[in-house]
């Protein structure tokens, strides 16, 4: 693709009007129009993301240490197991608001019943809420003095409570799902809007069942937007970070627990940096693998990156 | 309609609803509950008050709240300025050189916030921009963290208009600025307020960069509830919550407000 044809697209005016060598000069500031945004990136993202990477090999006093550090972040057995346990819990959060997400998408749409449509409303709300918000909620809820816990202390007259899962892996799982669910969900209320309703009726009437439906229907017809909808959230459970600190169960760590706990508590930026630059690593493959996939499947991405 | 028998339809329903209250209605319960709470040793809670919230606004946690405004005002018109910028300039890019600019500017989203923080201490800790234990450091995490989503709100409004307007200004002999200024920017109006919602809610309750990188002196409110929940204050941190949440819905609702002026 020649710059003068850009050029020609961008300003709506035919090739043959101006000389070449205007269209040329077009050309060349639409480019120069794009650099500002560029530098702005590559400063304040890129730069620090390639210091980050510098710092992971020196000491904390600045000597180049060349791998060092690497192998012993490596070797710890700390970091292994953050690394399990940081992709343990993204994969099972997105598997989770995958399933939850498809079902409630699906009566949303195809079972509706008065005020489904407030409900959607008040999910686009809940997006845009911080995720350390359902960490909170959880001690109320289901931490040792919460709510559950005195019910069913009070029911089955226990001297102590019987419910601890927001103290283990499993309520930053669970706390991660709650959180992560509208994220699927939302593409895909959009995705299962576009069905014509004729279809299933068809696929009714001539006897097929709701499962049945579903499995050779919807689902099919959905799939670019749980694949959309999967990937992201589990590049962005990847990541999460206020979840695992609010909760802050002691034999919870993940990568970005790590980074923080590293860099901020005990001031080993050289470590720090090492996980970091692990982490960015993992998501952008992650991201690359996902930008690619859509753009294959025709750029039919989420809404909402 | 997909389920024709009425017991079958009262059983998804009834599913919705439990699933429903359990995931979206009882997390944003529970933190009202417990901001009006001043005591909570059985199922509810004990000797409602307004209390907690009272002291939620009064001087310490009230300077984090203007701190959050601040920070998330700054960050989230810087945000959605260059966001903006960036998507109509990518716009006009031949497509290759548009398809490497467009994953650029969504490199920030698949970046860990506490990575950008840390990045960002790394980077301006030294000469020749020292901006740790400034303010600006908070509000330049911030608006890094939100650039992609404003970037890629405007981009996909840009896509969705109707060149023809544009067109036929240019047509007519308007200048490119001059198309921008009085065709391209009213038209995208809509979705430069969408963008400015999502930047300001999601700066308002940014934690994992502003925890790496906030110094003493530029608190915001989320720093602030981690706080007092880890001291053990939970209702005054719910009380924070809930301050959080409506200050967000409330600029939400004044840029909703402008975009639906915009509209008519």
């Amino acid at each position: 693709m020649s710059t003068a044809t850009a050029a020609s697209v961008g300003t709506a005016k035919p090739a043959a009007v101006g000389p070449k060598r205007q269209l040329r000069g077009r050309g060349a500031r639409v480019v120069l129009w794009a650099l500002p945004p560029i530098v702005v990136v590559a400063g304040f993202v890129l730069y620090p993301l390639i210091e980050v990477v510098r710092q992971s090999f020196v000491d904390d006093n600045g000597h180049s240490a060349g791998i060092s550090v690497w192998k012993s972040v490596y070797r710890s057995e700390q970091f292994r197991r953050a690394i399990v346990r940081t992709i343990e819990l993204s994969a099972g959060a997105t598997a989770g608001c995958i399933v939850i997400g498809t079902f409630l998408a699906i009566v949303l749409v195809f079972v509706p019943f008065p005020g489904a449509h407030s409900i959607s409303r008040l999910v686009d709300i809940v997006l845009a809420f911080p995720s350390f918000l359902i960490a909170l909620s959880f001690t109320f809820l289901y931490g040792s003095t919460g709510m559950l816990n005195s019910l069913l202390m009070r029911l089955t007259g226990a001297k102590t409570p019987p419910v601890n899962f927001i103290y283990s892996p499993w309520g930053v799982l669970l706390a991660e799902i709650t959180f992560y669910t509208p994220f699927v969900m939302r593409p895909l209320v959009a995705a299962f809007s576009r069905i014509p309703r004729e279809q299933l009726d068809v696929a009714a009437s001539l006897g097929a069942r709701p499962g049945r439906v579903i499995r050779q229907i919807l689902l099919p017809e959905a799939m670019p937007a749980i694949a959309a909808g999967g990937s992201l959230t589990l590049l962005m459970t990847l990541n999460e970070f206020g979840i695992v600190l609010f909760i802050g169960a002691k034999n919870v760590v993940t990568m970005p627990l790590l980074v923080y706990t590293k860099s901020i508590v005990t001031f080993q930026y050289s470590e720090a940096a090492v996980v970091a630059t692990t982490e960015v690593v993992l998501s952008l493959a992650l991201y690359a693998a996902y930008r690619f996939a859509f753009s294959r499947a025709g750029g039919n991405r989420a809404r909402v990156v | 309609m997909l389920v024709w028998s009425r017991g079958g339809r009262i059983a998804f329903w009834a599913v919705f609803a439990v699933i429903f209250l359990v995931l979206i209605v009882a997390p944003l319960a529970v933190i009202v509950l417990a901001s009006l709470a001043g005591k909570w040793d059985g199922v509810l809670p004990s000797h409602l008050t307004f209390g907690n919230l009272h002291r939620a606004l009064s001087s310490d946690n009230s300077a984090s709240l203007t701190t959050s405004l601040q920070t998330a005002l700054i960050a989230g018109i810087g945000a959605v300025a260059v966001g903006s910028w960036a998507a109509i300039s990518a716009a006009r890019l031949p497509i290759l050189l548009r398809r490497t600019v467009d994953g650029f500017f969504h490199l920030p989203v698949a970046v860990p916030s506490v990575v950008v923080g840390l990045g960002l201490l790394v980077a301006f800790s030294k000469h020749p921009l020292v901006l740790n234990g400034t303010k600006w450091i908070v509000i330049l995490a911030q608006a890094m963290l939100v650039l992609a989503f404003a970037y890629s709100t405007v981009s996909a409004g840009l896509a969705r208009l109707d060149p023809a307007y544009a067109e036929v200004a240019a047509s007519l002999g308007a200048r490119p600025g001059r198309v921008l200024w009085r065709i391209r920017l009213p038209l995208l109006l809509p979705s430069i307020a969408a963008a400015a919602s999502l930047s300001m809610a999601l700066c308002m309750g940014e934690v994992g960069a502003t925890i790496m990188v906030y110094p003493a002196s530029w608190r915001t409110l989320p720093v602030s509830i981690f706080g007092l929940a880890d001291r053990g204050n939970a209702f005054l941190a719910a009380a924070d919550t809930v301050v959080l949440l409506i200050t967000t819905l409330i600029a939400l609702l004044v840029i909703g407000r402008l975009r639906g002026r915009a509209h008519s």
